[in-house]
């Protein structure tokens, strides 16, 4: 076990580093360089002068031995700074991170109180038509684009009733819980409702194949209550797959908070990538992407592992072979 | 069969008669097929729509703006006094062609590399498989901004294509292509592990048959159905991104309309025309949860193992 989680970890390293290259050279290749913005700030420079400035910084040399110098930095602890902000990019990206954290924290846990009892209810009457009602819901959740369905509660419940901000993330000059409640009041119900959906159908198909299983049958036949059987003996069983594939779904509600922060106005990680990317801010949008990715490794790691750790019956004896 | 009681069992009735039957039994997704291809017609004879009714999608009419629903316009217009139904029949022929195009696409890269990995094993599938892993583990969305936002001229395209109108309708549909692949490599390369090792396949072989003649024509037929079923659902959410980049102004770029980027000022004009909103997202939302219906249909009706509705 910890052997697996070794091997993984290091795989982890693998793809994040192809993945900074990746970017490294994807961000390279966006509208304009760095020099190019000086240039358009300041129109005294000579083109001589983008020529110094272009070797100064480097930027003529290839980008593989820039991308093994800025490799170098960034493994010594130096990150860079920002264009546009004008400090350091950790400094910048951690309280938003702690921002995201909070909404998709609330999100993922309100969803998942719903999702689970609703998926189980709906499993332990299939093709009824509470079931069927369950289920419309469901493909609503998954089809619904999240940036409309922002706008929609946005015109219901601040342009229509008028009960809630429709962006920011709180009053100037007020502090208190109550003010800063109200504005994270939007964002977390759309992630959350465009969340459910999914969580609800894993539920359901893992309770319903759970309890086609024979222990069920046994449990039954030794007189045990319906609820009983279900609470006790299938949901220990069902919730497997479902942990596993909550924390595969981590890419999946991260995106939902980039494009929720971004109808929001919300400060956090999605939306400030999203400004760095527009705003040419290089450094920044490679760090807070990098960063992105190496949280969503990290959660899918925890899917594996929690798989293992879950169900006694797997063993990862052979670490990194493919199932 | 002449059996003791001389009873005929009636001829086998071809396959895609049952399929048809099995797929019937799925209501949702019949009636979402119906939904998809209405839309489908509706937006491509939006040209002959537009000239029947003498509407141009792109006339500006400053002095009609924001006008309610009316004879001459339908649903009526939006900030720049554009009529707005006509619109919404182009935006639709960008985006399900942009959803069809991208999703067809990815289902053959997808096949390409399943079929490479579960048939040709080993080093090569280890390495396809890490590849699709990785990329199935990578935040999607920012991702694909990043995509998006390559300046095609350093990347040493002709300026003819970067100059041209349609640059962003192409770009749309790599990008997505790039990374939408993996639920189709995953699917082919399971289904064609089982089948290499049936008995035809070794018959195949014993014959002398070479790889690419088994892949072609002993494998592929038989992973068909997961591809399609796939395919399918990758329609509804190829759409879905291309809405969202397309709203966000990094997919299709105006004056071309799609669902998403007609959506783009919809923010700002909450306040003054709230009810410019809803009908693109409407659209978006209809046609997305309408293929995934058509997808579970088709999966109900296609494997065999599936539990009978």
């Amino acid at each position: 076990m910890t052997r697996f989680v070794f091997v993984r970890l290091g795989e982890t390293a693998v793809v994040l580093t192809i993945m900074s290259f990746l970017v490294y050279a994807l961000i390279g290749l966006m509208p304009g360089d760095p020099i190019d913005i000086m240039i358009s700030s300041d129109p005294h420079l000579t083109a001589a002068d983008a020529e110094r400035l272009r070797a100064l910084y480097g930027l003529d040399r290839p980008i593989v031995e820039r991308y093994r110098d800025w490799l170098e930095a960034a493994l010594r602890g130096d990150l860079g700074y920002s264009r546009v902000h004008a400090r350091p990019v950790l400094e910048i990206l951690l309280p938003r991170l702690a921002n995201t954290g909070v909404l998709m924290g609330l999100s993922f846990v309100l969803s998942v109180v719903i999702a689970l009892p609703l998926g189980i209810y709906a499993a332990m009457r299939p093709y009824s038509r509470a079931d069927y009602a369950v289920n419309l819901l469901c493909f609503a959740g998954i089809s619904i684009p999240v940036f409309w369905l922002a706008l929609m509660l946005i015109i219901l419940f601040s342009v229509m009733l008028g009960w809630l901000p429709a962006g920011g993330m709180g009053t100037i000059g007020a502090e208190s819980l109550g003010d800063k409640a109200r504005f994270m009041a939007l964002p977390v119900l759309t992630l959350t409702l465009a969340s459910i959906g999914g969580y609800t159908r894993y539920m359901r198909a893992a309770m319903m194949e759970t309890l086609r299983q024979d222990f069920i049958r046994t449990a039954r036949a030794k007189g045990l209550s319906r609820a009983r059987v279900v609470l006790k003996h299938a949901l220990r069983n069902a919730l497997i797959p479902v942990v596993t594939i909550l924390a595969l779904s981590f890419g999946t509600l991260f995106s939902g908070a980039l494009i929720t922060e971004t109808m929001f106005a919300y400060p956090g990680m999605g939306r400030l990538i999203y400004d760095a990317i527009m705003g040419n801010d290089f450094n920044l949008a490679l760090i807070g992407l990098l960063l992105a990715t190496l949280v969503t490794l990290l959660a899918n790691l925890a899917a594996d592992v929690s798989y293992a750790w879950l169900d006694p019956r797997i063993s990862y004896r052979r670490a990194g072979a493919v199932p | 069969m002449t059996a003791a009681g001389g009873q005929r069992l009636p001829p086998p009735r071809p396959l895609s008669v049952l399929l048809w039957r099995r797929f019937r039994e799925h209501r949702l997704a019949v009636a979402s097929a119906w939904v998809l291809i209405g839309l489908t017609l509706l937006s491509g004879f939006a040209p002959v729509i537009a000239t029947a009714t003498g509407i141009d999608a792109g006339e500006v009419d400053l002095y009609n703006r924001f006008a309610g629903p009316s004879f001459s316009h339908a649903l009526g217009t939006d900030e720049l006094g554009r009529d707005l139904f006509i619109r919404l029949l182009y935006g639709g022929r960008v985006s399900l062609f942009v959803g069809f195009a991208a999703a067809l696409a990815s289902a053959l890269i997808g096949t390409a590399i399943g079929l490479f990995a579960g048939y040709y094993g080993g080093r090569l599938d280890a390495f396809l498989m890490r590849l699709t892993d990785g990329v199935i583990a990578l935040p999607l969305l920012p991702l694909l901004i990043v995509l998006a936002a390559v300046d095609l001229a350093k990347l040493g395209l002709p300026e003819a294509l970067i100059q041209s109108e349609d640059v962003s309708l192409y770009r749309i549909m790599v990008i997505i292509s790039v990374v939408g692949w993996t639920t189709v490599a995953r699917l082919v390369r399971g289904a064609t592990l089982s089948v290499r090792e049936r008995d035809f396949v070794l018959a195949a072989v014993a014959q002398g048959a070479g790889g690419v003649r088994i892949v072609a024509t002993h494998i592929l037929p038989n992973v068909v159905s997961p591809i399609i079923v796939a395919t399918t659902l990758s329609v509804g959410n190829v759409i879905l991104f291309e809405s969202v980049l397309s709203f966000l102004g990094l997919g299709i770029q105006p004056p071309i309309p799609s669902w998403g980027n007609m959506l783009s000022n919809a923010q700002e004009l909450i306040w003054t025309a709230p009810s410019l909103a809803f009908y693109s997202g409407m659209l978006i939302f209809v046609t997305v949860i309408a293929f995934n219906f058509l997808g579970d249909g088709l999966q109900d009706a296609l494997d065999p193992r599936a539990v009978r509705r």
